[in-house]
């Protein structure tokens, strides 16, 4: 192998070379600016984590997510194919590319342009078994990225290829890239091919040389190809910055960040940032989110309220204001964007300082009785009282003792006002339940309501104090033999609620009992994938029709095996699908109330 | 004549010509909703913080729709945003859409 061109010089190279050499310049005044927003705290967990043990496990995650897609492979195989083969196919060219430039022309190592038209600027001397060796792997990775560009194509037509029901649409900047990221693979296997004769090749190359070879003489194509080639690199390198593309530098820095313990602390700080340019656009949140039934709210979805940050469009506090934070989309991107958070972080912008007081509060004198079990019912479920009546039927039967903190009314756990922004009320509310609960002496704190559930785990400081939802409490009760049920013979489905579910990981308990109660059937999408009632107080904006829509469609996906009955935890839940079941809905604790022996 | 002290009180009596109602007609965009309200009350009889303090969503709405802005301000002050209002009231009016729209109005001065 030596160099056949003079000065390793060809004016085709300009235009990628121009390309690369901005999108250094971007990426690195981008990514200045994005570590110059951090706070100096953040700034220290950062470089503290780069030089720790830690940075390894970063490095996994970086290759793990960045270049083979894992996640996406667990949620679809051909999808995850698609992403994984473009990703680390690609990467391994490069790789390769860079080992040959080392290997056989070391002199040009550095040479930006170099490792990609290396096949143009060699030719072959002789055979070698290590020289075929690197062809044959540049050949195989070149058709790996090439069959993950074809479903790429295919899937842009046809998207129900790849399992999903819609992918996003497009601007000009992703079309750009877009289109010369389809060409890219085919015109570099081209111009490969066509130097084949000279350069070398493998299966691949060589091949498609002999063919060509038969009807049109490849030296004349040569030249028109590799600029051909040159070019729509240079171009998707252009349109990068101003593509959805931009996620693959973008992801490897919101990995390294996120794995230093940083977190976004407003809808625009540097986290925010890069997160809002990590989003592939991949489409995935569309088909997971409940407000994209109505098709005309698809336009709501996560993907989208990124995209708006990103261009700095008027419309994003509509957006974050209509999302149930149901997590769902959370739950299923590939690239953890919390975009729930962010929306939230949005929303607190709009609450500043200058706001309005709780005055009452510090009016209201709670005393409760002294008791281990202490009882709170909160806002939803006052709404439900038949909840609270069969939990107290239960721990009744069980002989436990137990109060009633807000028997006189509740003062809200907080996250509602948490949900609409406005934490500094929310915590003046916190503050207050707080103390209640601590001068009540209790061990436990019982809650049939998973909205109050996720709050007080995580916002609530109760040093001492087990903070415990129904359906824990009486699986526990259950397993301790302090009460029995009878089996009946009825079929039950169970509903995730979004908050216990997803929200606190209480997957389990609620089917333990169902499975003592009668017979559990599934869902089509339960327990991480359960579909939000369309009740969510996380919403601020969407109205009841819209609501509706989202009740039916998850009722759709709970009655796909027929049960008798529909039982769930929460008594928004509850009240979302009662009156719009057609069949009978219950909380957990009324049909263990019932049943009971 | 003598005028037995009538006047003593201010007079409450509204002049729609002269009230301004912007602050209504912002929210009412905001969430059209609000117009279709038949003051049953139902948000009120069902509201948390109404145990504690004086809150009225159905009063407030009157007022802000005759221009008293203060007023309708002090009864949705305490509002916890729990959304009891919202799951009772018959007309399906997203009545913590209203209240969020109105407080970020004052908060943002
Ligand atoms: S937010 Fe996540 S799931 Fe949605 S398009 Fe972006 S990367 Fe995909
Ligand atoms: S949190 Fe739920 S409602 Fe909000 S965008 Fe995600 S999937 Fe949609
Ligand atoms: S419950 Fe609804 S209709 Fe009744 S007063 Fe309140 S807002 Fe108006
Ligand atoms: S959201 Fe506010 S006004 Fe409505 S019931 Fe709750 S505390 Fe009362």
């Amino acid at each position: 192998m030596r160099e056949r061109i003079v000065f390793a010089f060809d004016p085709f190279v300009i235009p990628f070379t121009l390309g690369m050499v901005f999108i250094i310049l971007y990426l690195s005044v981008g990514g200045f600016k994005i570590i110059a927003k951090l706070s100096a705290e953040e700034k220290m967990k950062l470089l503290k984590h780069t030089f720790s043990f830690a940075i390894f496990k970063t490095f996994r995650d970086i290759i793990v997510d960045c270049l083979l897609h894992l996640k996406i492979f667990k949620r679809n195989i051909r999808l995850g194919y698609m992403h994984a083969s473009i990703a680390f196919g690609w990467f391994m060219l490069i790789f390769i590319g860079h080992i040959e430039v080392m290997l056989y022309t070391p002199q040009r190592l550095g040479v930006l342009y170099y490792p990609v038209f290396f096949r143009y600027f060699v030719m072959k001397t002789h055979e070698t078994l290590r020289g075929d060796f690197f062809f044959f792997l540049m050949d195989l990775f070149l058709l790996i990225v090439l069959s993950g560009v074809g479903i790429a194509i295919y899937k842009r037509f046809r998207s129900a290829i790849v399992g999903m029901k819609r992918t996003t649409k497009l601007r000009t900047g992703d079309k750009i890239a877009l289109y010369s990221l389809w060409l890219i693979f085919p015109l570099r296997l081209f111009a490969e091919s066509f130097t084949a004769g000279i350069s070398g090749g493998s299966f691949l190359t060589i091949t498609i040389n002999r063919v060509f070879n038969t009807f049109a003489t490849n030296e004349s194509l040569i030249q028109p190809v590799w600029w051909a080639y040159s070019l729509t690199l240079g171009a998707f390198l252009f349109a990068l910055p101003f593509s959805r593309y931009m996620h693959i530098p973008t992801e490897i820095f919101l990995i390294w960040m996120r794995n230093s313990g940083i977190r976004a602390t407003s809808s625009r700080d540097g986290y925010a940032e890069s997160e809002i340019y990590s989003c592939s656009s991949c489409g995935i949140c569309i088909d997971a989110c409940p407000m994209a039934v109505k098709s005309e709210n698809s336009k709501f979805t996560s993907v989208y309220y990124l995209r708006l940050m990103r261009r700095r469009l008027p419309g994003s506090m509509n957006h974050a204001d209509k999302c149930l934070m149901c997590g769902r989309c959370v739950e299923m991107c590939p690239v953890e964007i919390d975009s729930c958070k962010l929306k939230v972080l949005k929303r607190e912008e709009e609450i500043s300082e200058k706001r309005l007081r709780m005055a009452y509060l510090s009016e209201i004198h709670t005393n409760v009785n002294k008791s281990d079990v202490l009882y709170y019912a909160g806002c939803m479920t006052h709404l439900t009282p038949v909840i609270y009546n069969s939990l107290f039927k239960i721990l009744q039967k069980s002989g436990t003792q137990f109060s009633f903190m807000d028997k006189d009314g509740s003062i809200c756990c907080g996250r509602p006002l948490m949900l609409s922004g406005d934490t500094y009320s929310a915590k003046e509310l916190i503050e207050k339940n707080r103390q209640t609960i601590i001068n009540s002496g209790a061990k436990t704190l019982l809650l049939s309501c998973p909205i109050c559930y996720k709050v007080f785990r995580e916002e609530y400081d109760l040093p001492g104090i087990e903070v415990v939802h129904h359906t824990e409490y009486i699986n526990r009760l259950l397993n301790e033999g302090k009460i029995a049920i009878n089996k009946s013979g009825k079929s039950f489905v169970f509903h995730d609620p979004c908050d216990l579910g997803r929200g606190s990981g209480i997957f389990e308990q609620p089917r333990e009992i169902l499975m003592k109660a009668g017979e559990l059937r599934f869902a089509s999408e339960e327990r991480g994938k359960s579909h939000c009632c369309g009740g969510s107080l996380g919403s601020l904006s969407l109205d009841k029709e819209e609501r509706n829509g989202i009740t039916k469609a998850a009722l759709a996906t709970l009655f796909e095996n027929n049960p008798d009955e529909l039982v769930t935890a929460c008594p928004l839940c509850y009240k979302s699908f009662k009156n719009i079941n057609g069949k009978p809905t219950a909380d957990i604790a009324q049909i263990v109330a019932e049943q009971m022996v | 004549m003598n005028r037995f002290g009538y006047r003593l009180s201010p007079s409450s009596q509204i002049d729609l010509d002269v009230s301004d109602n912007s602050l209504f007609r912002e929210i009412l965009a905001g969430e059209p909703g609000i117009s279709t309200c038949i003051a049953c009350g139902s948000c009120v009889a069902s509201c948390s913080a109404g145990v504690f303090d004086k809150i009225s969503f159905r009063k407030a709405l009157h007022l802000l729709e005759v221009g008293m802005d203060t007023e309708a301000v002090a009864l949705l002050e305490g509002c916890m945003m729990c959304g009891k209002c919202t799951l009772v009231c018959p007309r399906g009016i997203n009545t913590r859409h209203a209240i969020v729209l109105i407080k970020r109005k004052l908060n943002k001065g």
